[in-house]
């Protein structure tokens, strides 16, 4: 077990944040960002209570095993929830995954050992999935990130007039379905009549294919991507605006510059925000379904290029009926998100700065 | 020298003008590339195919060739360049290779004006005519009744049950200690991470088993069980509403069942608003959940998967899937920015520093 484990993943966290009250805008008033937030304290004191020597069950006093008794009570739904419908699933897409089940003659079913994942080693599909998404993540992390910061950076700009009507713009494409925000792109990217290849037109660019070119695929996927940017840029602002200015003031005071101030000052400051944020994107390359789906209908095409692992887990599960098959993509799913969450969370002492933990 | 200084230094105020101006231009800028899809969603959404394919026609706001009404005929309308230099939209009455005849809209009653020349030459004129209709034709072919109804059932019962499910747990885990609350707390914050589709092959079978597929039932029964997010954002509110409320209220006698819904509800209106809206807008934009359970039974349908039938039968009529993307996305946009008065007005809360 890695030592911080517990308390960053405590750092998977929802919360409201406060806007910069002072800042009138276009409306009058301010707004009310709610991201997800970074936050830390609150399994930690939880850890701490838990070194507390426990108390022995026959110890406990009537009213705190009645209390106990009602908390079990309150929290029962989710308990059975997640016995039902998230463990024991679990447990059985691994069951499956030994099995060759085919819904259409599931009287047939027999135990196959690890055949299944024999197969997946030598299935190419399996192999250009991965490349497809791992592609698209290095295209996509990095360049969702900086326009992210860089928005978060403007709507909290001190000289932006109308702030949080930005926001609340920059945000609003988020709430727009997947599949509209899709057929939108598909309209905008279209070679003939699309506004991105006439507006490239206009300054002298042909425009490429982007839709139906292995290449442009990943740009315009990651362009398209770029409109649900709405929480990561909420985040970030949360996290910049959760700064003590008194850490400018002084660093201002022994001379540094803006560069200096942002690189040793804010970056630092909001890597609780960014790791989290970077655990959300890198997790969500490999649960990457809808877009895809929805732009090329589900084919995958040109060629494979936006075979995701995802879709071809479900083409595999739900076109070619192989659910036992589909089982063991899945686990191998569930396995390749649990080692790079590990690996993200075992980094993250490294390079995370949690402001209070230095105290202890 | 201080004259020095003040030429290469602009006075504060005007410097900060500058800034504003210059910060706000780009601010402006991005934004209107950002939601130029929007722009072309509206536009092509008012268009009828031929204005689509036409290649002469203004490319923004649909135009459609101009035509005059003449003795019960529409006479096509051409950019006429005239003798005299000038030119004019006539309305071409007879056309020949070497010589045509016009007539003057603003003046029908004159004799013919001959122009020689080939008509063919001439630039057609165009006049504003925006398709609304279009949203009448995507709103009966998409069946878009149907389709909200179906959205509306998913995702308001579903965010009914994953609010009050979400309610209690919160409320367990933010005033009770229990053993293996910690570990617990942990699962239940970890099961954000999980991918779909690691639970969803025995589901999809146990649902298949016990009749559920094509029907409503595997995109809302779920939901009644809490989920993390929604737990996580209440339970951080409850933990800002003193105690001391609490156990004024069990002083009296009030049960913890009461004591949730007479002293912490009432409270937490702004933050079970929030909820409300981010599980409703979830459900309703969710795409793979229906994809899967209800892709065989079209009457089912939720917005997002018909108005993806849709464009995979019909892409050929990019006026309608635009004018069907219009209407499928106006209600969350709506509602988002009526949403924000809700958060304006209520939530004030802040957990960074405690």
């Amino acid at each position: 077990m890695f030592p911080n484990t517990a308390l960053t993943l405590s750092g998977l966290i929802l919360q409201f944040e406060l806007d910069d009250v002072d800042s009138t805008n276009a409306y009058g008033e301010c707004y009310r960002a709610v991201p997800v937030f970074l936050e830390s304290e609150v399994v930690m004191a939880a850890a701490n209570r838990e070194a507390k020597p426990q108390r022995k069950r026959a110890n406990l006093s009537p009213l705190t095993r009645r209390r106990e008794r009602w908390a079990y009570f309150f929290i029962s739904p989710w308990i059975i929830g997640f016995l039902a419908f998230t463990l024991i699933p679990i447990l059985a897409t691994l069951a499956f995954s030994f099995t060759d089940y085919n819904p259409v003659v599931p009287e047939e079913t027999t135990f196959i050992g690890l055949r299944n994942y024999g197969t997946l080693l030598t299935d190419s599909k399996v192999g250009t999935s991965l490349m497809v998404t791992v592609r698209y993540a290095i295209l996509a992390i990095p360049v969702t990130f900086a326009f992210g910061l860089g928005l978060a950076l403007l709507v909290n700009n001190k000289h932006l007039l109308g702030k949080s009507g930005f926001r609340t713009l920059f945000y609003m494409p988020s709430m727009i379905p997947v599949v509209a925000g899709a057929l939108i792109w598909a309209g905008v990217m279209n070679t003939q009549t699309g506004w991105v290849n006439l507006g490239l037109g206009l300054v002298g660019i042909k425009g490429p294919d982007w839709l139906n070119s292995t290449r442009w695929i990943y740009p315009a996927l990651v362009l398209i991507g770029l409109w649900g940017i709405g929480n990561l840029m909420l985040t970030l602002l949360a996290g910049l605006q959760g700064v003590p200015n008194e850490l400018y003031e002084a660093a201002e005071i022994d001379g540094a510059n803006q560069a200096q101030q942002f690189w040793y000052i804010t970056m630092p400051m909001i890597s609780p925000v960014i790791f989290y944020n970077l655990t959300l994107m890198l997790i969500g390359a490999f649960k990457y379904f809808d877009l895809a789906y929805v732009l090329k209908n589900g084919t995958g095409g040109p060629v494979d290029a936006t075979l995701f692992y995802n879709l071809n887990l479900f083409k595999n599960a739900f076109n070619y009926n192989l659910m036992g098959y589909g089982s063991a993509l899945a686990w191998v799913l569930l396995v390749i998100v649990l080692v790079l969450t590990i690996l993200l969370f075992s980094s993250s002492n490294r390079w995370v700065y949690y402001a209070g933990e230095g105290k202890k | 020298m201080s004259n020095i200084t003040r030429a290469y230094y602009l006075p504060q105020r005007q410097r900060n003008l500058l800034n504003k101006v210059l910060i706000t231009g780009i601010g402006l800028f991005i934004l209107l590339i950002f939601l130029a899809p929007l722009g072309y969603m509206v536009t092509t959404g008012i268009k009828s195919d031929s204005q689509i394919s036409d290649p002469d026609a203004p490319k923004f706001w649909p135009h459609s060739p101009a035509t005059f009404e003449y003795e019960g005929a529409a006479l096509p309308l051409y950019q006429v360049p005239l003798p005299d230099g000038t030119e004019r939209e006539l309305a071409a009455l007879k056309k020949t290779r070497a010589m045509t005849q016009f007539i003057d809209p603003a003046n029908p009653g004159a004799a013919p004006i001959e122009w020689e020349g080939n008509w063919r030459q001439l630039e057609p004129a165009y006049e504003a005519d925006p398709q609304w209709d279009n949203f009448m034709t995507a709103w009966e072919e998409l069946n878009f009744p149907r389709l909200f109804r179906n959205s509306l059932i998913i995702a308001g019962i579903g965010t009914f049950g994953a609010v009050t499910s979400s309610l209690f747990v919160a409320y367990g885990f933010s005033r009770f200690d229990f053993r293996g609350k910690n570990v617990l707390f942990l699962v239940l914050i970890g099961t954000i991470i999980l991918p779909v589709q690691a639970t969803l092959i025995p589901t999809y079978i146990l649902y298949a088993r016990i009749g559920w597929t094509n029907t409503f039932l595997p995109l809302i029964v779920p939901h009644f069980f809490a989920n993390a997010y929604n737990v996580f954002l209440l339970r951080q509110y409850f933990m800002q509403i003193p105690r001391e409320m609490d156990e004024a209220a069990e002083i009296d006698g009030a049960s913890p069942l009461q004591t949730l819904f007479r002293v912490i509800l009432p409270q937490s209106i702004p933050a079970l608003t929030a909820v409300c809206l981010f599980h409703f807008f979830f459900a309703w934009n969710d795409f793979f959940t229906p994809l899967v359970y209800l892709v065989s039974r079209p009457e089912l349908w939720p917005l997002s998967v018909g108005l993806q039938r849709f464009n995979a039968l019909y892409g050929q009529q990019p006026n309608l899937i635009q004018a069907g993307a219009l209407i499928t996305l106006v209600l969350p946009v709506v509602v988002f920015f009526l949403a924000q008065q809700i958060f304006m007005q209520g939530v004030v809360f802040t957990g960074v520093e405690k």
